[in-house]
């Protein structure tokens, strides 16, 4: 057993910035100090920057990807359904009908296309004119598209785009329609991580709110959308 | 939270305790072993995969704690370029002082928790409550600890320790006094206990201005956080308030956002044992017109440093805080979190919790030992961490120290036999000699071993003696 010889390392908890006769260091200069000090036993010349081993496959999915994520979305109890490209305003008014919804919110970006023929009134909210959580709450639900979809983990990320609006609008209300297009969605999360820009603000929804909290067993229903319809959109046959 | 670790006594006596009870001991036993279930299918779902993704995990980390300097650095100059602002903290005193100032210079006296690990090793909530700001915990599990005046017990489900019919009763009871009621005629059904946590919490997240949170990430080069969650009570207050402030380990970060890729796949399998988590946020600092305005990153050493100076410890701090090691571990099974006398129990909080503190009280020199070093957890880790190698390492340091001299004399004892084959074979000849004389339980320090164990028999002959009597043809 090596570990007597490969113990603490000189040095431990040493000096930091500042010097014996400077000003007080500040917490900043002491942390990174103790840092350098703890790390005497890196060589110098060790390459800062590591190129990144990514041996493993881009996706684990067994199937087509959209059958993949259906599956997925039920197996995480969303609920789903495929529709063609030319049905997508029917299919959103039979939604928002079946859930009895009359004030749902959509953000700027939300075609109006998609709300012709639904009897629901259709809220507007953008990061100009926010309505209120007070608002949001007293909502029936919420319409919004997506960025990416990831089929074997059964994921929706949205990123704050014109179709998918400020965070806070697909959290307060109980109900999220989520439109998904059959080309957004990769096979595994490799993928979704490339196509995502880091500097907006992302959201990735796994079916809908859940816990394990108690005797680690899920149960579906805490804080967010206790319900997650999606509607996954395919070309017209 | 006003319930600490303090006083606790050493592991070894805790865990007495704690096997006697029947309740806790079948409350953990159900939950670890769904978990362990779920975990299993999960990670088999990768295949082959999942060990490529492991190594991966655990090189990126050890990487990025071989150059955390550099990496601190570029995390502070993306938060900062993004319009959050970078405090340090080098222990656990000023981290609550930073938060404290921030929170009163909000002007307000009530903030929403995320579950955060950070904070309750810090004890934030008691030095908040000093200040007079009351934190109210938002994670289901949490809430139940903080209205049941209890102490956390596992790293991802403080309250692994309670069964469906103790949550009811401390929502009935408790609920009240923090805010809104549980329902009258709440029953133990795990939907309904749920549905009285959505109910209570609600009105206090819509109101409260303040939020704090804790980070599962940090990415260096994009300046992102990420908290992977599951209720949506992050997403509230991730969200909701106007300030956000977020304690979060040195020891979080990843160099790029296309780390994720490892990350993103590693801990929600590990964790919860789900393809993926309900509710991943990242943010990088503010965004206008979307979530809080004002954005705080707490960056938290309290120790950090004097473990990353050990160059065998060090490995602790790759941890990504899955709790798969709990779950796994036939010690945490029986004895449950509370006896490790520590935020971070189970085999991580064995290595982890005594490096941090420095190895300073007979609580942190018994965590070594609270295991049979079996493995199961290095096994399980999604950063290969190997728990058992640290273990044995950290006992090294005990018996170098003050404490555990019995067994220091024994080895040494051992060792001089075991290196001369002289003095081995007379031992071992004198030892098939008295071997009726053994008796079943042995006396002093080594009494302790045989409390729960036979003394094994002693063999009439050594297999050395006897296979040097076997006449030298047959070799």
């Amino acid at each position: 057993m090596s570990a007597s010889r490969t113990g603490r390392t000189p040095g431990r908890g040493g000096a930091a910035g500042g010097g014996p006769r400077g000003p007080v260091p500040s917490s900043r200069e002491r942390i990174l100090g103790r840092v350098r000090a703890a790390l005497a036993d890196v060589p110098s010349d060790e390459p800062a920057v590591r190129a990144p081993g990514r041996g493993f496959a881009d996706s684990h999915a067994a199937g087509p990807t959209l059958d993949v994520f259906e599956d997925r979305l039920r197996d995480y109890k969303a609920q789903v359904r495929r529709v063609p490209a030319d049905r997508v305003a029917a299919e959103v008014a039979a939604a928002l009908d079946r859930r009895g919804a009359q004030r749902v919110v959509a953000p700027p970006g939300v075609p109006d296309a998609w709300f012709d023929g639904a009897a629901a009134e259709r809220l507007p909210d953008s990061r100009e004119e926010p309505l209120s959580v007070g608002d949001l709450n007293g909502v029936d639900g919420v319409v919004t598209g997506c960025s990416v979809a990831i089929a074997e983990t059964g994921t929706i990320v949205l990123d704050g785009s014109p179709d998918q609006g400020r965070r806070a609008i697909t959290l307060v209300p109980d109900y999220h329609l989520c439109v998904v297009r059959a080309e957004q969605v990769v096979d595994g999360v490799p993928q979704a991580v490339r196509l995502l820009d880091p500097a907006r603000p992302l959201t990735w929804i796994s079916g809908p709110s859940a816990t394990s909290d108690i005797e680690l067993n899920r149960v579906e229903g805490v804080h967010g959308p206790r319900t997650l319809e999606v509607l996954l959109v395919e070309a017209a046959p | 939270m006003s319930a600490t670790f303090l006083g606790i006594p050493p592991f070894p006596e805790a865990a007495r305790a704690a096997v006697d009870d029947s309740r806790t001991r079948h409350n953990l036993r159900r939950a670890t072993h769904t978990i362990r279930d779920k975990r299993a299918s999960v990670v088999g779902e990768l295949n082959d995969d999942w060990q490529l993704l492991r190594a991966e995990g655990a090189a990126v980390k050890e990487h990025t704690l071989r150059h955390l300097d550099r990496y601190l650095e570029q995390l502070e100059e993306s938060v900062t370029r993004a319009g959050g602002r970078v405090h340090w903290a080098a222990d656990a005193e000023e981290a609550n002082a930073i938060v404290t100032r921030l929170v009163k210079a909000t002007g307000e006296t009530d903030v929403v928790k995320v579950k955060s690990m950070a904070t309750q090793e810090i004890e934030l909530n008691n030095a908040l409550a000093e200040a007079g700001i009351t934190a109210y915990e938002t994670d289901l599990a949490e809430l139940i600890v903080q209205l049941g005046d209890d102490l956390p017990s596992h790293i991802l489900v403080p309250a692994i320790h309670l069964g469906r019919a103790q949550i009811r009763e401390i929502f009935l009871d408790q609920m009240a006094e923090w805010g809104t009621p549980a329902p009258p005629g709440l029953t133990d059904d795990p939907r309904a206990l749920a549905e009285a946590a959505r109910l209570h919490l609600r009105e206090r997240f819509l109101r409260t201005r303040t939020a704090i949170s804790g980070a599962n990430f940090a990415v260096a080069d994009s300046g992102t956080l990420v908290v992977l969650e599951s209720e949506g009570n992050g997403r509230m207050c991730l969200t909701l308030p106007q300030t956000l402030i977020s304690v979060v380990g040195i020891e979080k970060i990843v160099p790029t956002w296309s780390d994720l890729e490892v990350f993103m796949q590693l801990l929600p399998r590990s964790s919860t044992g789900e393809r993926m988590n309900p509710y991943t946020s990242t943010w990088t600092g503010v965004t206008p017109g979307d979530g809080p305005q004002e954005f705080h990153l707490v960056l938290l050493d309290n120790g950090r440093t004097d473990v990353l100076a050990d160059t065998v410890g060090r490995q602790a701090l790759r941890c990504i805080r899955c709790s798969a090691c709990l779950n796994t571990c036939p010690v945490y099974e029986r004895t449950g979190g509370h006896a490790y006398g520590s935020v971070y129990p189970g085999p991580i909080g064995a290595i982890l919790t005594p490096q941090l503190r420095g190895m300073s009280s007979a609580v942190d020199e018994a965590l070594p030992y609270a295991s049979s070093l079996c493995g199961a957890c290095y096994e399980v880790c999604p950063v290969a961490i190997d728990i058992p190698e640290v273990l044995v390492h950290l006992r090294e340091e005990v018996s170098a120290g003050r404490g555990h001299l019995g067994e220091k004399a024994l080895m040494a004892g051992a060792e001089a036999v075991f290196s001369s084959s002289r003095a081995l074979g007379a031992a071992q000849r004198a030892a098939g000699l008295g071997r009726n004389l053994v008796p079943g339980h042995l006396p002093g320090t080594a009494g302790e071993w045989t409390d729960t164990r036979d003394v094994p028999d002693v063999p009439a002959e050594s297999f050395r003696s006897w296979w040097n009597k076997r006449g030298k043809g047959q070799r």
